[in-house]
């Protein structure tokens, strides 16, 4: 067993894991923050898609232990207060989402994409970044259209960030 | 149309918790003193089961306990069984064999459950799961159907002599073959509809908890329909009688038919909770999910078309051989009978079919509905052997459809169905316009210029939605009513609950049922709530599947609204001392009609439950239920077309533009009706060009058992989609719906085979049709 300590959605927080444990596992089963989802064995599918130090990353590819001293942000942290992140709007607005499951990790990979790309995207770079992330029940149509649309949104304020 | 009501494009009430991580899954469900289950697999696609040695792994950290099959047995928990008999036309019943939840003396496909370990944590029960010592005498195995039937193929069961399920026909082949003989033309393809595995992203799980106070069960479970899983659970698996067994299907992540089937793991979770007294977990990983997930499709066909001299079609001749995989799933008996072969008439007329099917067993996953369940076969091969015949007779092959559509309704087609509405040249029209379908000769030698192959393609679908009546589907051998119940609950403040037996896991019914009490009653969706997913909350339902939520799920709430509606006229008459014919509602207030007269929908419901004023003999209250069976199935259609460009140097295609022009009857949500054909057609894509399941035919060894071997559809693999509605409405339910979950499925496939064997010149290209295949394809065409 080790002890993690880590910043998660703002708040600092510190837990006993086995060394093994991933830190999708430490997110869910030890901070009880279940947006995060597990779809794959293989780094495939994106659905764990979290942010550390302010890049996406899946969060089954690293061990709790390796975010150790990091800053993560969930899902669960990208809206602030009562109001939605304009990505998270946008998929609501576009219908960018069926069931649900793949939504957490897309939302967190299309707000990494945007601030990337400094809100200059288009339709075949939108859905070449999309590789990692899969999704069965949308098409990705409206999962795209919500990418274009929050990035214009975003615009300038994405321009700054990526700088 | 209100701002929320029919026809209304609201966004989803849903949303909020799923765009926020609040969404609740299987996984996501804690009960105290929880522990986790891990299956021991059968590693073996065919083998006997010497002993199974559980000592070592009884003593490995955390664990609570290693249950195995003569336990269960002994404990007097039954087989899984199919719900639907299917007859062999020499009449004999089918051969279902014996499917142990978990596996005694024989295991039939890589993933069979063997054993089960419940330790404190995953890892540990994934741990001693490893060390569960299974002797196993492996035995020859066999993969593909085709060889399934051949002498001297392992035998799978030994009540299915062959491997043969049954052997069942319907039309008439006498008249089939008399028409092929004399025909003017006669077209000939030989197909394969690929096996593909469903992958809705969340995998499966359960939660079983045996309370031992209340000696009562209760399962968490990634199901779409709760109420059949409580009712075979309890009926023929001895889990729990029903009232001591409340299943929950919480947040679903996505089902596409394979959350239908209940599965050995819930009813082994349950059981393993009441042997070791605590609350047992169990989540598939990906590679589970793909060896164990009910697959879909696996058909051979040799489909023949016959026409006259004027191109009329004649005949329909289609000879299958379906594979059903190592045990016969919920519903997999019916998949290729009566949700496959009643489809042969497509949208024409042909005057005799005849459709002959042979299901067998294989040592690979079981096999049953995965979205169209048995329609995307029929389609593929009707308007794939449709699209061939038009380039034999020289004629394009919108004309040969146009020719030979149905035009007069209702009708009856040689092979049961009788359909009640439609308007295919409609579809067909709007498909060619949105396509631009006349400007395709300039577009393909702009295309030839660059060195590009272009090519066109369409298919004209039918399918047959809301599987229905029940007396009907009970004749036909189904072991359920296909019925949907639904109550309608108004508070004394006004607001409404609505629960229905259908399930939502990505459908969208919280917001879509709730704009059908908005058009009724006025009142916004947000005091809406709709109730599903719950046996101690929503009393019986049929679930989710065949895209029967909206033609009978919906059906039955305006049933129960209706009598709302009666019930509070009456009040409000009495109140205002006018006569009930003469009461409105709308705009959540209740009127009397020609005069200022009116009182608040809220009103109406708190007079309802205080009861001081309410007419003689009424009983207080304003809650209702009722249950829908409709009259007939529904018969949604379409015409979609797909375009491609081919790189003759790499043999990759690309879709350069997908039309669908549907004719789904009334939309209650454009938008999430949108949604459901996107979705649709991205899988149909998936089918077409990328997804194959392989297994290898020596060992049964499954080779594409994760997102790195089976390819799932990524959005640079996809187009966008042009998606317009045609309207004729369903004349069998109330509302006019004639479902829109399966159509995108259904329809793509044909149209994007029928456009790369266009753009390649050469006819015989199987699916998926990787680069791989197209350039190779294409090269023995030159």
């Amino acid at each position: 067993m080790t002890t993690v300590s880590m910043t998660v959605n703002g708040r600092t927080v510190s837990g006993q894991c086995e060394d093994r444990t991933l830190l999708v596992q430490f997110i869910r089963e030890n901070l009880g923050l279940t947006g995060t989802h597990v779809g794959c064995d293989t780094s495939q599918c994106g659905a764990c898609v979290v942010h550390v130090d302010g890049k996406a990353v899946k969060s089954c590819t690293m061990l709790a232990a390796q975010a150790n001293g990091s800053e993560v942000m969930t899902i669960e942290g990208l809206a602030s207060g009562g109001d939605l992140h304009p990505v998270q709007a946008a998929f609501r607005e576009h219908h960018g989402l069926q069931c649900g499951f793949c939504t957490p990790g897309m939302i967190m990979s299309a707000v990494d994409m945007i601030n990337r790309y400094g809100g200059q995207l288009d339709e075949k770079t939108v859905r070449a970044e999309l590789e990692g992330n899969i999704c069965r029940c949308t098409g990705y149509h409206n999962i795209v259209k919500a990418i274009l649309d929050a990035a214009s949104k975003m615009g300038d304020g994405a321009r700054v960030a990526a700088e | 149309m209100g701002m929320e009501g029919i026809g209304a494009r609201v966004e989803r009430k849903e949303d909020k918790r799923f765009i926020t991580g609040k969404g609740r899954y299987t996984d996501d469900m804690v009960v105290p003193g929880m522990k986790h289950a891990h299956f021991v697999r059968s590693p073996h696609a065919h083998a006997s089961i010497r002993n199974i040695d559980t000592s070592t792994a009884m003593k490995m950290p955390g664990v609570i306990g290693v249950l195995a099959g003569d336990e269960l047995a002994s404990d007097g928990i039954g087989s899984l069984i199919c719900g639907w008999m299917i007859h062999s036309k020499d009449g004999s019943p089918m051969n279902m064999g014996d499917w142990r939840p978990l596996a005694q003396t024989k295991v039939r496909y890589v993933g069979d459950a063997v054993a089960v370990v419940v330790a404190d944590t995953k890892a540990q029960a994934r741990d001693a799961a490893e060390a569960v010592i299974v002797d196993y005498d492996v035995l020859p195995a066999v993969t593909e159907a085709v060889d399934a039937l051949k002498d001297g193929a392992p035998l799978i069961h030994d009540n299915a002599p062959g491997n043969l399920i049954y052997d069942w026909e319907i039309g008439d082949s006498a008249a089939v073959d008399a028409a092929i003989a004399g025909a003017a033309h006669v077209t000939r393809l030989d197909l394969v509809n690929n096996r593909l595995v469903p992958n809705a992203m969340e995998p499966r799980a359960a939660l079983g908890h045996y309370d031992e106070g209340e000696d009562h069960y209760t399962c968490w479970t990634t199901s779409q329909n709760p109420h059949v899983a409580r009712l075979v659970m309890s009926a023929f698996y001895n889990v729990a009688p029903e009232n001591k067994l409340r299943v929950i299907a919480p947040d679903v992540g996505g089902g596409f038919g394979s959350k239908i089937y209940i599965y050995p793991e819930e009813i082994v979770c349950l059981w393993a909770s009441k042997k070791t007294g605590v609350p047992v977990k169990w989540v598939a990983d990906r590679t589970e999910s793909f060896l164990t997930d009910a697959h879909g499709r696996d058909h051979v066909t040799t489909i023949q078309m016959a026409f006259d001299a004027d191109n009329k079609m004649l005949a329909v001749k289609a000879d299958t051989i379906a594979n059903l995989g190592a045990y016969m799933s919920l519903f997999s008996s019916v998949v290729p009978t009566f949700l496959h072969a009643i489809l042969y008439s497509g949208q024409y007329v042909i005057p005799a079919i005849h459709c002959n099917m042979r299901t067998v067993y294989t040592n690979t996953a079981p096999v049953d509905a995965y979205r169209g369940a048995g329609r995307p076969e029929t389609t593929f091969a009707l308007e794939r052997v449709v699209e061939t015949a038009a380039r034999e007779l020289g004629i394009s092959p919108a004309e040969l459809r146009r020719k030979n559509y149905i035009r007069e309704f209702p009708y009856q087609t040689p092979v049961i169905l009788c359909y009640d509405s439609g308007n295919y040249e409609a579809s067909l029209d709007a498909a060619m316009t949105a396509a631009d379908y006349n400007g395709f000769p300039g577009r393909k030698a702009e295309a030839e210029a660059r060195g590009m192959k272009r090519g066109i393609g369409m298919s004209s679908y039918i399918e047959a939605c809301g599987i229905a009546p029940s007396a009907a589907v009970g004749s036909l051998g189904a072991g359920v009513g296909l019925w949907e119940s639904a109550e309608v609950r108004v508070n004394a403040v006004g607001t409404i609950e609505v629960l229905t037996g259908s399930h939502s896991h990505g459908q969208g019914h919280e917001t879509t049922f709730a704009q059908l009490v908005a058009q009724r009653f006025g009142v916004g969706i947000d005091s809406v709530s709709i109730v599903h997913g719950d046996t101690d909350k929503v009393q019986m339902g049929m679930g989710t599947y065949g895209s029967r939520s909206g033609a009978v799920g919906m059906s039955a709430v305006v049933k129960a609204l209706d009598k709302v509606e009666a019930k509070a006229k009456k009040i409000a008459a009495h109140l205002m001392e006018a006569d009930e014919a003469d009461i409105v509602i709308e705009g959540g207030q209740v009127k009397v009609a020609g005069t200022d007269k009116a009182l608040g929908w809220h009103e109406v419901s708190l007079n309802a439950y205080t009861a001081h004023n309410l007419p003689d003999g009424m009983e207080p209250g304003l809650k209702e239920g009722a249950f829908f069976d409709p009259t007939n199935f529904s018969f949604p259609a379409g015409c979609h077309i797909c375009e491609v460009e081919v790189d003759p140097e790499t043999g990759k295609t690309e879709i350069v533009q997908f039309v669908a022009a549907d004719d789904f009857g009334n939309i209650i949500n454009p938008m999430v009706v949108e949604g459901q054909v996107h979705g649709g057609v991205a899988q149909g894509i998936g089918q077409a060009l990328l997804e194959g399941t392989h297994y290898d035919p020596e060992t049964g060894q499954l080779l594409t058992a994760s997102y790195m071997d089976y390819t799932m559809p990524r959005a640079d693999d996809l187009p966008g989609y042009t998606v317009s509605n045609t309207v004729t409405p369903a004349t069998t339910n109330p509302l006019g719906i004639k479902g829109c979950g399966e159509a995108g499925a259904i329809g793509a496939p044909p149209a994007v085979i029928n456009a790369i064997t266009d753009a390649i010149g050469n006819n015989d290209l199987a699916m998926p049709a990787t680069p791989q295949r197209v350039w190779a394809a294409l090269r023995s065409a030159q």
